[in-house]
């Protein structure tokens, strides 16, 4: 750690290739780190800098891209430790402005890992279910494919590991989960967490005005429903909403 | 009449690549962009052209194209056997071909991705910033037999034909890599054993990543095991989770959970996408001012490129041929331009 001062979070500044600096806040997720995380990409998103040519937030930490052509990396890090000093001492996550209400059908064909992540949790399949429904999920992240989203973070009991040995395919829609964590398959892909269940929904759907779907910090709520009223919401028949409805919360 | 490439036969997996879209990380899309950028520089350069083009870019076997008006092309990247017609052309240099005419591009003779770039470049509608295809993110399409593709013009179609040195790169040898975030949490005995270690390609590599394959045991990620799924760089080393490294290409993930030991740098991941079956990799841990030291624009690539492009000397048998290609060029030169 780079000598955190009393009243900013603990932090690491750290390369990430040629062209980008990344800030840690944790290596684990946890809620202040995260909270963090979006406090300083406010931070240096409202202060502009011509330097910085991409802001993004993750789980524990934000990324800063600069042309290295242009700017030289030390002035990125006299950028970074300038408005870590404006963080200000821990707080929660800002509100959510919005709230998505997504419909998924859970286990079976369409979560065929279900029993065994519910099992991990020490819960029946249909406890799981459940505790799922009920969490009050938040966009914690956006990555890995284009729009996915990273949701959490779910109770303790979910802290599952990935799997050592990848899922070779999960379809377009699929949701997944580890570490405390749900992740969208917007595509099919490989894996190496569990597909607990399905959607019709795509996060990132190329041929929309709104192309990427959501954002960092949306509230998201779960609505169970079944395999047969998941066929009425493919996304080809719901412009890739798959009945999913946007709740404005302010 | 607006200049055309028409796709006669395509390979598997046939792409138009440029540099990809660099600031869509909070969204989730990976740059993307050609896997041999160095390719697409030697492009330009041979094509004496300012910017990186959008071109073909060609896995491991090419296709058969026509064009619809005389176009100045480039080929470059893993050399593919090419006849245009019946005739031999050589690998590394420019080409006109001509309305009639007949390009054929075959396998790979070694490296993996070849590219096909013509004088005016590709003009299809940009998505996002980028003609790039982005096959994990569902942009663009693999290109299929049928297909014709909107060309530039060409700025200066009566331009000597070229050739380019290319830069080595199709068979391995030694890869630099800069520490990442998560380098310093490897076991310092298990980082030196990556780096004495020697690698080959394996089967399971794509646009997103090469695995790489070596007789020893699974790397142990340490510390490093467990960690919120983070930001990726293009050129990351990562290690699944049963301990097997894989190199990050222009198309991989933004954000994961797997640790990476190292991230390549920019000058030597074309070294990586163009590792034949056959090549062999060792890693060397850079220090983070040399990687910052070794960094280079696309303009310096280009430039760094156009260095190595020399005039092709002919042999006396191909005169008449020569002879053709200029009495074609004032035609070109003489065209309307209002037809762009």
């Amino acid at each position: 750690m780079t000598g955190p001062k009393a009243q900013t979070p603990a932090h690491e500044i750290l390369p990430l290739g040629q062209d980008c600096v990344l800030v840690r806040f944790a290596r684990k997720p946890d809620l202040s780190a995260l909270s963090a995380a979006q406090r300083f990409r406010a931070v240096i998103a409202g202060q502009q800098h011509s330097e910085i040519t991409e802001v993004a937030p993750s789980l524990a930490s934000v990324l800063l891209r600069f042309d290295p052509g242009a700017t030289p990396r030390a002035r990125i890090e006299v950028i970074v430790q300038k408005a870590l000093a404006e963080l200000g001492p821990d707080a929660d996550l800002p509100a959510p402005t919005r709230r998505w209400h997504l419909p998924v059908a859970f286990g079976a064909d369409a979560g065929p890992q279900l029993a065994e992540a519910a099992a991990l949790a020490g819960l029946t399949q249909e406890a799981a279910v459940r505790q799922m429904v009920e969490a009050d999920l938040r966009v914690l992240a956006i990555g890995f494919a284009p729009g996915q989203p990273y949701i959490g973070l779910l109770p303790d009991n979910w802290n599952l590991p990935r799997l050592s040995q990848l899922t070779p395919k999960v379809p377009a829609g699929a949701l997944v989960v580890a570490v405390r964590q749900l992740v969208l398959f917007c595509n099919g892909s490989t894996t190496g967490w569990r597909q607990i269940g399905q959607t019709g929904f795509r996060p990132f759907w190329p041929h929309s005005s709104t192309p990427f779907r959501l954002e960092v910090g949306d509230a998201i709520r779960i609505e169970h429903v079944s395999q047969m009223d998941l066929a009425a919401l493919a996304p080809e028949r719901t412009e890739g909403l798959g009945g999913a409805w946007l709740e404005k919360t302010r | 009449m607006t200049p055309t490439l028409q796709i006669l036969r395509a390979g598997p997996q046939m792409t138009v690549q440029d540099l990809g879209r660099p600031a869509l990380t909070a969204r989730g899309l990976a740059t993307g962009g050609a896997a041999d950028r160095t390719a697409l520089a030697e492009a330009a350069a041979l094509l004496n052209l300012a910017h990186f083009p959008a071109a073909i870019e060609m896995a491991g076997m090419g296709g058969e194209f026509a064009v619809t008006l005389p176009t100045r092309i480039a080929l470059t990247g893993a050399p593919m056997r090419a006849k245009v017609d019946a005739k031999e052309i050589g690998w590394n240099q420019t080409h006109l071909i001509l309305p009639g005419q007949r390009l054929s591009i075959g396998g790979a003779l070694s490296g993996v991705y070849g590219y096909l770039a013509t004088a005016g470049g590709i003009a299809t509608e940009p998505v996002l910033g980028s003609r790039s295809t982005h096959l994990v993110g569902n942009i663009g399409q693999i290109l299929a037999a049928g297909d014709g593709l909107i060309l530039g013009p060409d700025p200066t179609p009566n331009a000597p034909t070229v050739r380019i040195t290319p830069e080595p790169r199709f068979s391995g040898g030694a890869v630099r890599m800069m520490p990442g975030p998560q380098t310093g949490l490897f076991e310092k005995a298990e980082l030196a054993r990556f780096l004495a270690s020697e690698f080959a390609r394996g089967a399971a590599s794509n646009r997103q990543g090469v695995r790489l394959e070596h007789g020893g045991a699974p790397f142990q990620a340490g510390e490093a095991a467990g960690l919120a799924s983070d930001f990726i760089a293009v050129g990351d080393v990562q290690m699944t989770g049963d301990g097997v490294p894989y190199v990050l290409l222009s198309e991989c993930q933004t954000m994961g959970g797997y640790p990476r030991i190292g991230t390549v740098i920019g000058a030597d991941l074309s070294r990586i996408a163009q590792l034949s079956l056959g090549g062999r990799v060792r890693f060397t841990l850079i220090s983070v001012e040399e990687a910052d030291r070794l960094y280079r624009s696309p303009a310096q690539m280009i430039a760094e490129a156009k260095s190595r492009v020399a005039p092709l000397v002919r042999d006396p048998s191909e005169i008449s041929d020569l002879l053709g290609y200029q009495l074609i060029g004032g035609v070109v030169s003489g065209r309307d331009e209002e037809e762009y």
